[in-house]
């Protein structure tokens, strides 16, 4: 790929590839599992073959996530434990929203918006897994009693509810902040982007060397 | 059981629209069954399972008359047997023939995601339409009687079809037919109330001073009666529900939520769409660049 000189890693190799497997599986959920949720889109059962196969391919989906996303947690814990500056960077979310950068206080590797991201996610996945093992009719149709499964479903669907929520949120913030794609899929980001996003990690990264000006060091 | 046309849907499963109903002008039936003049011989269980070719694997003697032990995706009906001692210390061998109770408001159909999977027919029949089903259990869940089982060969949900294509053709369910008593009637719902009516005078004749008809109204009353000699306490007879009602968890599931999340959703899309065509995207300048490249140096000059 072409990488500028100058590029900041955002995520390795290994991150990425976590990612994209996490969010294919997640995708794969989303689509089977609507088609059991509302009437109207039943129709994205056709997607896996029918209702039959939608039904009996999204509990794997969901096995596979949950191995998935503890690489996830494994990668990603540590950047996004809270810090005092979570609370700053909050009170001024109307001037993110609105792009007023000017009035946004600098932030480490990952903002409040992102560490929510993890944090939820962190949250509703083991949720979902354990539901959804209750309501896993082929298996545990008979392990647990009919109002465990009522309470089940509900939640599960609650939970499934505020995971996409968060989800269309996590896909529009990466649109919204140019570039942030390609630091998914490519890996880095400019100098100028995370002077930009990212400021004390920018400068923690200058500070420890990890990062060049535009002329690449010759020796790193 | 079968798609038949000749019985009309008033309720689909998963359906957003109204099902055809311009032939639904049709007398609603019910079965009766008479709890006080059940023998216990299980014809209805065998016609049942001769009628509609349902052969359950072979069990074991589990110590009791009920066999097999419980309901199952070929056992759709099954006698239930309970000893009961009455207030004057006698023995009362209370026996019911379980099965789909054909609720007017069916919680299997409401829980069902698949598009016509279970259906109600205007003569207020519930049936499963075996092919669209999709085996995932939501029918268990929905039903305040207990009574659907998956399959665990073909993943599909199974019950009492009320022999619906028996009946589209004039003729009574099965398990009518073959009762030796007369325990179990069928008929237009208005004339099984009737019936009822009669047999409930009779038992209170006789002492049973809480004999009852058991159509209760909390799922729109049932297509399936039972004349209890004890009404006022339904769940002697094997469990029977007291109050049978479509659980409030199902309820809000597929109540409010459904609609609500859907909507939430699409407008988290259509939120974030608005905000990229009004605020727009937020992008890194030259300057931010220019910038960073500064601080690089600067701090490489620090340390040089």
């Amino acid at each position: 790929m072409t990488r500028p000189a100058n590029a900041i890693t955002r995520y390795t190799t290994l991150n990425r590839v976590n990612h994209w497997i996490n969010a294919g599986l997640f995708i794969l959920l989303v689509l089977s599992g609507l088609s059991m949720f509302h009437p109207i889109l039943f129709f994205l059962s056709g997607l896996f073959g029918g209702g039959q196969w939608a039904r009996a391919a999204h509990p794997w989906f969901g096995v596979l996530l949950v191995i998935s996303w503890i690489g996830m947690i494994i990668q990603f814990w540590r950047a996004n434990l809270p810090s005092k500056d979570d609370i700053a960077w909050s009170k001024e979310i109307v001037h993110v929203i609105t792009n007023d950068d000017e009035h946004v206080p600098p932030i480490g590797r990952n903002n409040s918006g992102q560490k929510l991201v993890f944090w939820s996610m962190t949250l509703l996945i083991p949720v979902l897994f354990v539901t959804g093992l209750l309501i896993w009719e082929v298996y545990f149709g008979e392990a647990t009693s009919i109002p465990v499964q009522r309470a089940a479903v509900l939640i599960h669907s609650l939970a499934a509810i505020c995971a996409i929520l968060v989800w269309v949120v996590h896909v529009y913030a990466a649109i919204w902040i140019r570039d942030s794609v390609r630091s998914m899929t490519q890996g880095y980001v400019t100098p100028g982007w995370a002077w930009h996003h990212h400021r004390k990690w920018f400068y923690q990264l200058a500070a420890s060397r990890r990062v060049s000006k535009t002329t690449p060091r010759k020796n790193p | 059981m079968s798609d038949m046309q000749s019985q009309d849907y008033v309720r689909r499963s998963a359906t957003t629209m109204t099902p055809p109903k311009a032939r639904s002008h049709e007398d609603q039936v019910a079965k009766l069954i008479d709890v006080s003049r059940c023998i216990g011989c299980k014809a209805c269980q065998s016609a049942c399972m001769e009628w509609n070719n349902l052969r359950p694997e072979i069990g074991h003697f589990e110590g009791s008359y009920e066999n097999p032990m419980d309901l199952g995706p070929s056992v759709w009906t099954l006698m239930k047997f309970a000893e009961y001692e009455n207030e004057q210390g006698n023995l009362e061998w209370l026996i019911r023939k379980d099965g789909c109770m054909h609720c007017e408001d069916p919680g299997c159909l409401k829980a069902c995601p698949a598009p016509g999977a279970i259906v109600q027919y205007a003569n207020g029949i519930v049936d499963f339409i075996s092919d669209k089903c999709i085996g995932c259990g939501y029918c268990v869940k929905g039903c305040p009687f207990d009574i659907p089982r998956i399959s665990k060969t073909d993943h599909k949900s199974y019950k009492c079809t009320l022999c619906s294509d028996r009946v589209a053709v004039g003729l009574e369910p099965a398990c009518v037919k073959a009762c030796p008593t007369g325990a179990i009637m069928f008929g237009s719902k208005t004339d099984m109330t009737n019936w009822a009516g009669e047999r409930i005078e009779d038992l209170k004749s006789r002492g049973f001073a809480k004999a009852g008809l058991y159509d209760p109204p909390e799922v729109g009353g049932t297509h399936v009666m039972y004349v209890l000699h004890h009404a006022d306490k339904p769940s002697l007879y094997s469990g029977l529900p007291d109050k049978p009602r479509i659980s409030p968890v199902v309820e809000l599931w597929k109540g409010i939520i459904k609609p609500l999340a859907v909507i939430g959703i699409a407008m988290a899309a259509v939120g974030a769409f608005f905000h990229w065509t009004t605020i727009g995207p937020n992008e890194v300048t030259e300057a931010d660049e220019a910038e960073a490249d500064r601080v690089l140096r600067e701090k490489e000059e620090e340390s040089t």
